[in-house]
């Protein structure tokens, strides 16, 4: 219970973007699910800057192993959101037509 | 300084809605693309601007900022080298990344929290690292099936393991809130996390290769949940946007992606497979009519409006490249050639759209199924190529049929149609497929690729 009234503003954000998520994608046509499918993937890099942020923190006596681990999380982060923003780009450039 | 990382992080999260809705038409999906990604960069650097006030410490900033240039190098890398048919491995690759991210994430998180903290946040951090850790070795699981290094494994032992491990994943952590284990907080964040692991390999392990697109779209939204249980943890508004808005797409691309294969989604979890007594039907003999490339080549000239079925078989030989030279030459002919798309066409959705997108065909061409199969009796002439079962008439005529209630390309209502085929072999579902004894039905066998390259070089000397 004071849980839920804690964080009673996080729950209403998340209720929202459920719906605001369902309804923007509702009328994706098939011709573009691929590359939504790898754009999103690349938007759900954003929890590299949770990566950076704890990183940040770490306190200057911090075990080495955990710096390393930090180290790697980042770095996958950033692989997913590079990777993934570059990837959609390289295929949404190949969808062409007359008009263009 | 925390102003200006809100109002970053409000930019970030408005950016990320704007580039997925510019993402829903092909015009404009490229800007989309490049908003979303700019809203990216303005999250990261916003995370920066909280420190500029605090003492830095280099050797962290340090170990951040080369975990970013090597993370861009890599990402970049990656992105130019794989080829279009390898999309889907390379999404589960990327999607690994990100799980692996919100594992590590909670990982440390677990070794810092020395003292004890609340019942929420523990929850949070605890099924945070689990969701990354599923989807981290899940979707490298998917990603070596997909690259052909791992077999689809089936046995009642998984599925006996898979569901004893839910049961512990549930019944740890309230054992742990109970105080009856006698272990740290942090123990048991690492347990879970190695329970999280093994259950994405097992949960993997037996979905047979064509559920792919949706095993992918699921692992894809995992993360996005991950993601915004971190978010939830941090009080980070951006965080939460982002992972609802991926977990949301994952999700309605999974609900797609069942109903266009007519799988429930709980059917495809459980890796169950086909009954096998439908298969036996494939050992009746069917009356078709072959045909040749010549009296295809006849066929094409008398026909105005042609359609092409395109299946992965198509893909995987590198046909769409030569669909689009014939497309050329019957165009030059007053004729219209159409691409008619199954949503399961390809290895994940939306996959085929792509691979003729490569072979630069416009997409002004492609018809989705249940568009085109409202005006399907005004094609002249369908082409067939690498697809099989979603042109089945069975999944409308025979109820007892494992495909029935599939939508299919209802390719039988048009006037005539050529299938490319390379043996009367069944195609995935493993039944005999009624179209090929209609009336108005040829076969062609033989390597699609030479065969229409053939039809090509014959149009050219007709020209």
């Amino acid at each position: 219970m004071e849980f839920l009234q804690n964080n009673l503003e996080a729950i209403y954000i998340v209720l929202l973007c459920i719906f605001i998520g369902i309804e923007v994608l509702s009328n994706v046509p098939s011709v573009l699910h691929t590359p939504l499918m790898s754009g999103a993937n690349a938007i759900s890099g954003v929890i590299t800057i949770g990566a950076i942020a704890m990183v940040l923190n770490l306190p200057e006596d911090a075990h080495i192993g955990i710096l390393i681990l930090g180290g790697i999380a980042v770095f996958l982060g950033t692989l997913n959101i590079a990777g993934g923003f570059l990837v959609t780009r390289r295929m949404l450039r190949m969808f062409t037509t007359k008009s263009n | 300084m925390n102003i200006i990382m809100n109002i970053g992080y409000l930019l970030a999260s408005f950016s990320f809605i704007t580039g997925l809705k510019l993402m829903s038409s092909p015009k404009h999906a490229s800007k989309g693309n490049t908003i979303a990604a700019v809203g990216m960069l303005i999250a990261i650097l916003s995370v920066f601007t909280g420190i500029i006030s605090e003492k830095i410490n280099y050797t962290n900033l340090g170990i951040i900022l080369t975990a970013i240039v090597l993370g861009i190098v890599v990402g970049k890398q990656m992105a130019f080298k794989v080829k279009m048919t390898g999309m889907p491995q390379m999404v589960s690759l990327l999607n690994a990344t990100g799980g692996g991210c919100a594992m590590l994430l909670g990982w440390i998180e677990a070794i810092q929290i020395n003292t004890a903290i609340a019942i929420g946040p523990q929850i949070l951090l605890n099924l945070g690292t689990i969701t990354g850790a599923i989807a981290f070795s899940g979707s490298i699981i998917a990603y070596l099936k997909l690259s052909g290094k791992l077999k689809d494994r089936n046995s009642l032992f998984i599925n006996v393991i898979s569901k004893i491990l839910v049961i512990i994943c549930i019944a740890l952590p309230i054992a742990f809130a109970a105080s009856v284990l006698p272990i740290s907080f942090f123990h048991l964040t690492l347990i879970l996390l190695g329970l999280g692991l093994l259950y994405g390999i097992i949960f993997v392990m037996p979905i047979g290769g064509a559920d792919m697109p949706v095993v992918i779209s699921l692992l894809n939204s995992i993360t996005g949940i991950a993601t915004a249980l971190a978010g939830l943890l941090y009080d980070n508004k951006t965080m939460i946007a982002g992972g609802i808005f991926v977990g949301a797409a994952g999700i309605f691309l999974t609900i797609l992606m069942c109903k266009a294969m007519n799988r429930s989604l709980w059917k495809v979890i459980a890796g169950s497979n086909k009954s096998k007594q439908q298969g036996a039907q494939t050992s009746q003999q069917q009356v078709i009519q072959e045909t040749n490339v010549s009296e295809t080549v006849t066929k094409l000239l008398l026909s105005k409006k042609i359609g092409i079925v395109p299946g992965y078989g198509m893909a995987v030989a590198q046909a769409q490249h030569t669909c689009f030279q014939l497309q050329k030459l019957l165009q030059g002919q007053d004729k219209t050639l159409d691409y008619i798309i199954h949503p399961v066409a390809g290895r994940m959705p939306g996959h085929m759209n792509v691979l003729l997108a490569e072979a630069k065909i416009d997409y002004d061409y492609l018809k989705e199924m249940h568009e085109a199969n409202d005006y399907i009796q005004e094609y002249d002439l369908l082409l067939v190529i690498g697809a099989n079962d979603v042109v089945n008439p069975v999944a409308e005529t025979n109820p007892e049929s494992s495909i029935y209630g599939m939508p299919i390309i209802k390719a039988h209502l048009s006037k005539n149609v050529i299938v490319f085929k390379r043996s009367m072999n069944p195609g995935y579902a493993g039944i005999a497929n009624e179209l090929f004894e209609k009336e108005n039905c040829q076969l062609l066998f033989g390597d699609a690729q030479t065969n229409l390259q053939e039809i090509v070089e014959q149009l050219k000397v007709l020209n």
